[in-house]
């Protein structure tokens, strides 16, 4: 009986969760122009037009390209951020850690605001030369790289750098063959989490984003306020595809993370 | 070859100076304007304008009310959600787990989008219902955000306290009430901010349902297309001291590990 009502209840929040994705995933394959509207078969325009309209297309892979070059210069600047804190007097690292905290726990929509008025009305660089988004998505990115990296760098073996030195390694060398390599995992979760923020991201964009670029985010919101049909079933498309790499991603990774942990044993 | 030499801890420096930069610059930025004209000239009218208008004051409640509603909904649906997967003995609690925060990595945009469709075919004229769907649509979005840190905390509770009050006579519902809910405090305080604050400012949820909104952050939205950076400014800054204040507070309460946003990569 308990067992019962336990499995009634999530079954009933998963259908919350679950049921308007796959409702729009069933109708991503019909000729259908409204969820609920009049079906007659079955079709795959909509996948077509994701890559055959020119707009969508470019909007898709302007996003991808933004998230992953965003994700990149925030890895690289957030993980020797957090290699030079952690070894950095106690108060300087405490100011660090308080200004990584800031775009943290900070609204988006402030911190796409305050960057826009800092660069675009004060300093006057120009939204088209992709400075401002840049620097926008590396500013709501790059501290949460910081973060994945800092409880590595407290698990790290200290002494091994120490045995590096003393062997005849330059710092240098000793960074980049000693310390860095025990960082790897913090740096590909914080890598993976960079771009998925950067992906969802839709403030941040709309206050520094170049009049004639958009990314996923905002076009879909300029497109459920327009009547283009083609356009808005396409999006359920878009949708269906996201959705179907996302659930083949966690699979990948727990079936990769069970192999790993069974070869450990 | 000339050896590089550098101190591990001068590597923050680039990260520091960015953080500067782009985090801490624009904050006293949104400050000099909030108390400016568009001249230049110090000014308390972008502040009276806020405290002495009934329309943004009206929007500052709405919000609160709003955001609060949004909580205490995705609390009670979480809670009990979160409680399951963690304490009872169902198998595979990971990829459970894994089902509930799976979204997360869906665009939001794209979820909102299905959302709208089901919602118009249930209730036919969304914008008949502007608060509950507001709720609704907040709810969907921001779920996986509270069931995250409530599992989180719920699985790191030490069994042997809760034997140790069943043994001391307390009934199954005492040590729910006086042990279990308790220790759950951080996890609700961090699941509690992570929902509290974006449904205040993501109008973009309101927006796409039913194309008009009420809340702080369609201000600085609406401030933003006319341009007004001033006022806007006024409103970041106001935003800027809920959350200070909401940190303050709850940094009192959470644990040191909820990591943000995506902790479960």
């Amino acid at each position: 009986m308990k067992k019962a009502f336990q499995i009634g209840w999530l079954a009933l929040v998963l259908l919350f969760i679950y049921v308007p994705v796959l409702v729009l995933a069933v109708y991503s394959f019909t000729d259908a122009s409204m969820v609920g509207g009049s079906v007659s078969g079955v079709s795959f325009e909509n996948y077509l037009n994701l890559f055959r309209n020119e707009e969508l297309r470019n909007m898709i892979f302007g996003t991808l390209i933004l998230a992953v070059v965003c994700a990149g210069i925030s890895t690289v600047l957030a993980t020797f951020g957090a290699i030079g804190a952690f070894y950095s007097k106690r108060v300087s690292k405490t100011l660090l850690n308080t200004a990584n905290q800031v775009p943290v726990v900070n609204a988006d929509i402030v911190t796409g605001f305050s960057i826009c008025i800092l660069l675009i009305v004060i300093l006057r660089v120009s939204k088209d030369t992709f400075i401002p988004l840049g620097i926008g998505h590396v500013v709501l990115t790059a501290p949460f790289v910081y973060l994945s990296i800092l409880p590595k760098l407290k698990q790290m073996d200290n002494s091994l750098y120490e045995a590096a030195l003393d062997l005849g390694a330059t710092p240098a060398q000793a960074l980049f063959k000693v310390v860095i390599p025990q960082l790897v995992p913090g740096i590909l979760s914080g890598f993976m989490l960079a771009v998925t923020l950067s992906l969802d991201d839709y403030f941040i964009t709309t206050y520094t984003k170049p009049s004639t670029f958009d990314t996923i985010s905002t076009y879909v919101v300029n497109a459920t306020k327009g009547s283009q049909t083609e356009v808005k079933t396409a999006l359920w498309a878009l949708s269906t595809l996201i959705f179907i790499i996302v659930i083949v991603a966690v699979v990948l990774m727990n079936v990769l993370g069970n192999r790993k942990r069974e070869v450990r044993k | 070859m000339r050896k590089l030499r550098f101190s591990r801890s001068q590597l923050c420096i680039p990260y520091a100076a960015f953080l500067i930069l782009f985090v801490i610059a624009p904050l006293f930025v949104i400050v000099y304007y909030a108390f400016t004209n568009g001249q230049g000239q110090f000014t308390f009218s972008n502040f009276l304008n806020f405290f002495a208008s009934t329309n943004t004051l009206g929007t500052l409640l709405y919000s609160f009310a709003l955001a609060a509603v949004t909580t205490l909904v995705c609390l009670a649906i979480a809670y009990p959600t979160a409680y399951i997967l963690a304490r009872s003995g169902l198998k595979k609690k990971y990829v459970l787990l894994m089902l509930f925060v799976l979204p997360m990595w869906i665009n939001f945009t794209l979820r909102i989008t299905a959302l709208k469709e089901i919602l118009s075919l249930i209730e036919g004229n969304i914008s008949a219902y502007p608060f509950l769907n507001s709720v609704i649509g907040m709810t969907y979005d921001f779920l996986p955000f509270m069931i995250l840190p409530l599992y989180t905390s719920l699985l790191k509770l030490d069994n042997s306290l809760l034997e140790a009050a069943a043994d001391l006579g307390a009934d199954k519902f005492t040590v729910f009430l006086r042990v279990t809910l308790p220790l759950s405090v951080p996890g609700i305080i961090s699941g509690m901010t992570m929902v509290l604050l974006p449904s205040m400012t993501n109008y973009v949820v309101l927006d796409m349902l039913y194309n008009s909104t009420y809340i702080m952050g369609s201000l600085i939205g609406s401030y933003f297309s006319a341009y007004d950076w001033n006022n806007g400014s006024l409103i970041s800054l106001v935003l800027l001291v809920i959350i200070l204040i909401v940190t303050l507070v709850t940094n009192r309460f959470s644990d040191k590990d909820a990591g943000a946003r995506g902790a479960v990569l």
